[in-house]
């Protein structure tokens, strides 16, 4: 976890390696934390809540957590509230591209025109449910 | 990888707080897509996680090499954890220690260090790799 001050917001990027909706993820989880919403959000590793992160479960647990999953399997957002708590909100690539009219996402380890259009518009809906978890005014 | 043959898991960290974290991945992605794609395979880590009946039973049918970010090894305790046998834990700062030209900045996007690190740790990987998967290494040698 990268810090845990009073009134952030958790993200739990699945950040899955085998496919190119995993480095969506990553890339929108990191685009949040570093750029639009700085100051308002950590990320937490997903893998901590089985290897033994026990600062990443009590964060879970007392924090709004928002997990961004690359496919229908879900593993941030099911293991977030095995290990932790339910979280506060959820998104899943595959669906918002599919919403937003973005196909032929590719490239697990460089993205495609699809997958960097994929990025935007998950940050984009991430920073929208930050400001939503945190209660913010105008909030969508 | 062609059906048949003996395959070696890679299994790197989900780190997205460092940059090791992403030299990690970089890594994996060197020798499943450019050095040895027909005798590696990816496992995600957050399957595992979730303990994802399927890729449990990839990570115990076959030899796994973990790669991971830092001292915390999440990668290599998830594999442990779903029963997967370990051939190789690498530690990106162990690597790192030995090449300390190369000092990986950026997270969403390596610097050139970072990538060649990244390139370095995957090539010390291969004898093991080669003689896990003997008669398979060489036609995943044209790098």
């Amino acid at each position: 976890m990268s810090d845990s001050p009073e009134r952030k917001a958790g993200i739990i990027a699945c950040s899955g390696e085998e496919l190119a909706e995993g480095t969506v993820t990553r890339l929108a989880a990191l685009r949040v934390l570093h750029d639009t919403r700085r100051g308002d959000t950590v990320t937490l590793c997903l893998p901590l809540f089985l290897a033994g992160g026990e600062g990443e479960r009590t964060f879970a647990r007392d924090f709004p957590t928002i997990t961004v999953d690359g496919c229908e399997l879900r593993c941030a957002a099911r293991a977030t509230e095995r290990y932790s708590a339910r979280p506060a909100a959820s998104l899943v690539v595959t669906e918002l591209a599919a919403a937003r009219g973005i196909t032929g996402v590719a490239g697990c380890r460089r993205l495609n025109d699809a997958g960097q259009r994929a990025v935007e518009a998950v940050a984009d809906e991430l920073a929208g449910l930050v400001d939503q978890v945190l209660g913010r005014e105008g909030a969508r | 990888m062609k059906d048949g043959m003996r395959k070696v898991v890679i299994v790197p960290c989900s780190g997205i707080g460092k940059p090791f974290g992403t030299v990690a991945r970089e890594a994996a992605y060197d020798l499943v897509e450019d050095l040895r794609p027909h005798a590696t395979r990816l496992v995600a880590l957050s399957k595992l996680v979730l303990g994802d009946a399927e890729s449990r039973a990839i990570v115990a049918a076959h030899p796994v090499i973990t790669i991971d970010g830092c001292k915390l090894n999440c990668a290599a305790k998830c594999v442990q954890e779903s029963g997967g046998t370990i051939v190789r834990e690498v530690a990106v700062l162990e690597v790192f220690r030995q090449h300390k030209d190369l000092k990986p900045e950026g997270i969403a996007e390596l610097n050139p260090e970072g990538v060649r690190l990244a390139r370095v740790l995957a090539e010390e990987l291969l004898p093991e790799i080669d003689a896990l998967t003997a008669g398979a290494a060489g036609e995943d040698d044209h790098v």
